[in-house]
C-alpha cells in the first residue's frame, strides 16, 4: 500500500511535470510573457484575466488628483509601496490658475504625507512619459500603469505599460494589482531603411492610417524587423507612444542592446528581459516596407486620416508646435534644427518649441539648439505638455491652423473646436513654419 | 436592474477630448464637470442630459486620452447609460470603475434613432426600444464587471 502510495505520487509528480514542460512548449509573445511573470504563471492566452502585480505606477496633475481623492475614500492609510509610485507636474506647469496650482498642491502634499521620494516637481522633470524614461523608472520586463493614456510609450524599452484611470490607480496604490485582460497581438514587421528626412512619426502615420483609429482596440501592438532594430530609442519611443491612437493597450519592442544599454545607463535596478519566441502567435501580422515611405500628415479631424505630405502641400499655417512625448525629444529638437539654423520663420506663424524635460531642455541649450531656435523666430518654452495637451498655453483661435509634432488632432484639442490640427514629423514641422504653409521636407531641401 | 432614458445620437470616434475639453480638467467637482460633458459636439448636452439619456453611437467610444473626468461627467450630467459599437479600452474601464452601465453591440447606431425611449436591463444586455416596439441584445457583461456597475463603482464594490 504504502509503496503504492509513493509510485502514485511520482506519477502525479511527474505527469506535473510534463505538464510543466508541455505548457512551457506553448510559445508566447514578449506582451504574454510578461502578463505571465507579473500574474505568478507560467502561461497566458489571449482573453485570460489575470490578477498583475504592478511594479511602477504614475501620475500626473491632471488625473492623479482624482486618484488621490478616490484612494482617500477607500480607507487604506498608507499606498502599497511609496518606492513604486512616480508622481509627475506637466500638463499645467507652471500653473497657469489658481485650480491648477490647488491641483498641484494636492500632488505635493500626497507626495509629502505618504513619503514618496519621486515626486517631480516644476523644474525636475517635464513631461511624465519622457521623465519616467530618462528617469531609469521603465525597465525591461515591467509592469507599469500610468493614468494617462500616452503611458504605452514606455514599450519602447520592453515593458508592458498602459494607461489606466484614476479610480483604478487609487485601488493600486492600495493593492499594487489590478485585472488585465491578456490582449492578443498584431505584429508590425518594419523593414528597408528610412531615406533622409522621412522618420518614425512618418511611419507610425502610416500605420495607424492603414489600420485605424480603432483597428488595435483592446490589442498589443509589437513592432518588430529591421526598420525598428536599426531605429533609435528616441524613434521607437515615438511609435510606441501613438500606438493608443490606434486603440491599443500598448505598443511594445523586444528590448535589444541598444535598448538595454539605454536603460542601464539610467538605473542601477535589476530587472528580468523578455523576448518574444521566434514561433509566438500573433492575431495579425502587417509588413510596412519603409524603403517607399514618404512623409506623412494625419489631417483634421482624426489621426487617421492620413496622407502623404505632398498632398496637403501649400495649407497655410498660423501655429506650428514643435514637442511632446511623442516628438519632443533632442532628436527631434535637432532634426528641426538642422532646417531652422541660419534661417528665419515666416512672419505671422508662431513656433512654439517645447522640449519634453528638463534634461531634453539642458542638452538643446548645451547643442546651441535653443540659440538656433530664438534666432529663427521660435518661441521656446519651458517643459510641459503645453500646447498638445490645450490646457494653458499656445491654444488656436477659430479658424487657426497648426501643424503639430504631437499625436493628436481632434476636434478642439488645441484650443478652438473650429481650429485644425495637423500631425506630422519635428522636419515637417520645421520646414513649414518656415514657408507659412505645410511643406514636404524632402522639396525643402531640394529647393 | 434597469435604467431608462431617451436616446442621444453620435458618430464613431468620439473622443475624451470633445467629451470634456481639457481646460475644463482642473476640477474635481463631479457636478461641474458635468456641466461641460459632450460641449466638444454640443454645447447644450448637458441641459438635454438632466431627465436621464442613453448615449447611443459607433465605433472607438471614448478614444484618447485616460481622463476619467469623461465618464464621470457623462453620469452626473444624467446619462444613465451608453450603447456603442465598441469602446476604447480606458473609457471602458472608467466608465465601469465609476459606477456607468456601458455596453456593446454590431450596429446597434443603425438600429435606434433620436429621441428613441429606451428601457435596457443590465443583467441581460437588453434593450427594449419603446418607441419603435423593439428587442434588440447587446453582449453582456461578464458577471464581476455586472456588480461592479451595480455596487455604483470599483470603491464602494471594493468596501463591500
Amino acid at each position: 500500500m504504502r509503496k503504492l502510495e509513493g509510485s502514485s505520487e511520482r506519477l502525479l509528480e511527474s505527469r506535473s511535470n510534463r505538464t510543466v514542460t508541455i505548457e512551457a512548449q506553448r510559445t508566447m509573445n514578449i506582451t504574454e510573457k510578461i502578463l505571465a511573470a507579473s500574474s505568478e504563471r507560467d502561461v497566458v492566452k489571449p482573453g485570460e484575466i489575470v490578477e498583475a502585480k504592478v511594479d511602477m505606477a504614475m501620475i500626473n496633475e491632471i488625473t492623479g488628483p482624482l486618484a488621490i481623492q478616490t484612494f482617500k475614500k477607500i480607507g487604506t492609510e498608507k499606498v502599497w509601496d511609496n518606492q513604486r509610485i512616480v508622481l509627475v507636474l506637466d500638463h499645467q506647469v507652471p500653473a497657469d490658475s489658481v485650480k491648477s496650482a490647488e491641483l498641484h498642491k494636492i500632488m505635493r502634499a500626497f507626495a509629502k504625507e505618504q513619503n514618496i521620494p519621486l515626486l517631480y516637481d516644476v523644474g525636475d522633470g517635464g513631461v511624465c512619459h519622457q521623465v519616467m524614461i530618462e528617469k531609469g523608472h521603465v525597465r525591461p520586463g515591467e509592469l507599469i500603469v500610468g493614468a494617462d493614456s500616452h503611458t504605452c510609450t514606455y514599450g519602447a524599452l520592453g515593458a508592458f505599460a498602459t494607461g489606466i484611470g484614476s479610480t483604478e490607480m487609487a485601488a493600486v496604490f492600495a493593492a499594487g494589482e489590478l485585472w488585465l485582460r491578456v490582449p492578443s497581438a498584431i505584429r508590425i514587421i518594419a523593414t528597408g531603411s528610412f531615406h533622409k528626412f522621412v522618420t518614425p512619426k512618418d511611419l507610425i502615420l502610416r500605420i495607424i492610417g492603414q489600420i485605424g483609429a480603432d483597428g488595435a482596440i483592446y490589442k498589443a501592438v509589437e513592432f518588430a524587423g529591421p526598420g525598428i532594430d536599426n531605429m533609435s530609442v528616441s524613434g521607437r519611443l515615438t511609435m510606441c507612444n501613438m500606438a493608443v491612437e490606434m486603440g491599443a493597450k500598448t505598443g511594445i519592442v523586444n528590448p535589444d542592446d541598444l535598448a538595454l544599454e539605454y536603460v542601464k545607463n539610467r538605473t542601477n535596478k535589476s530587472f528580468k528581459t523578455f523576448r518574444s519566441d521566434l514561433n509566438a502567435a500573433y492575431e495579425k501580422t502587417f509588413e510596412f516596407n519603409v524603403d517607399n515611405l514618404e512623409p506623412q500628415v494625419a489631417c483634421p479631424p482624426s489621426v487617421d486620416n492620413v496622407k502623404p505630405i505632398k498632398d496637403v502641400e501649400g495649407v497655410v499655417i498660423n501655429q506650428a508646435f514643435l514637442g511632446s512625448c511623442t516628438n519632443g525629444r533632442l532628436e527631434d529638437l535637432k532634426l528641426a534644427a538642422e532646417f531652422l539654423e541660419g534661417r528665419r520663420i515666416k512672419r505671422g506663424v508662431r513656433l512654439l518649441v517645447t522640449p519634453a524635460s528638463q534634461e531634453v531642455y539642458l542638452q538643446a541649450l548645451e547643442n546651441g539648439l535653443l540659440e538656433i531656435f530664438v534666432k529663427a523666430g521660435a518661441y521656446v518654452c519651458n517643459p510641459t505638455c503645453g500646447a498638445c495637451f490645450g490646457g494653458h498655453m499656445g491654444l488656436l483661435a477659430p479658424g487657426e491652423v497648426c501643424i503639430s509634432s504631437s499625436n493628436r488632432n481632434f476636434v478642439g484639442r488645441m484650443g478652438s473646436p473650429e481650429a485644425e490640427i495637423y500631425l506630422a514629423s519635428p522636419a515637417a514641422v520645421a520646414v513649414s513654419a518656415l514657408a507659412g504653409k505645410i511643406v514636404d521636407p524632402r522639396s525643402f531641401s531640394e529647393a | 436592474m434597469e435604467v431608462s432614458g431617451k436616446a442621444v445620437i453620435f458618430g464613431d470616434n468620439v473622443n475624451t477630448d470633445v467629451i470634456i475639453p481639457s481646460k475644463y480638467l482642473t476640477s474635481l467637482d463631479p457636478l461641474e464637470m458635468a456641466k461641460h460633458a459632450m460641449e466638444g459636439l454640443d454645447p447644450i448636452f448637458a441641459k438635454k442630459a438632466q431627465n436621464g439619456v442613453i448615449i447611443v453611437a459607433g465605433r472607438n467610444f471614448g478614444c484618447g486620452s485616460s481622463r476619467e473626468q469623461a465618464p464621470i461627467a457623462l453620469k452626473y450630467a444624467g446619462v444613465k447609460c451608453i450603447l456603442v459599437e465598441s469602446f476604447a479600452r480606458i473609457f471602458y474601464r472608467n466608465a465601469i470603475n465609476i459606477g456607468l452601465p456601458l455596453f456593446e453591440r454590431t450596429g446597434i447606431s443603425k438600429d435606434i434613432e433620436e429621441g428613441d425611449i429606451l428601457t435596457i436591463i443590465l443583467e441581460e444586455g437588453k434593450v427594449v426600444n419603446r418607441t419603435k416596439g423593439q428587442t434588440l441584445y447587446a453582449s453582456k457583461l461578464p458577471d464581476f464587471i455586472l456588480e461592479i456597475i451595480k455596487d455604483g463603482g470599483l470603491i464602494e464594490h471594493l468596501k463591500k
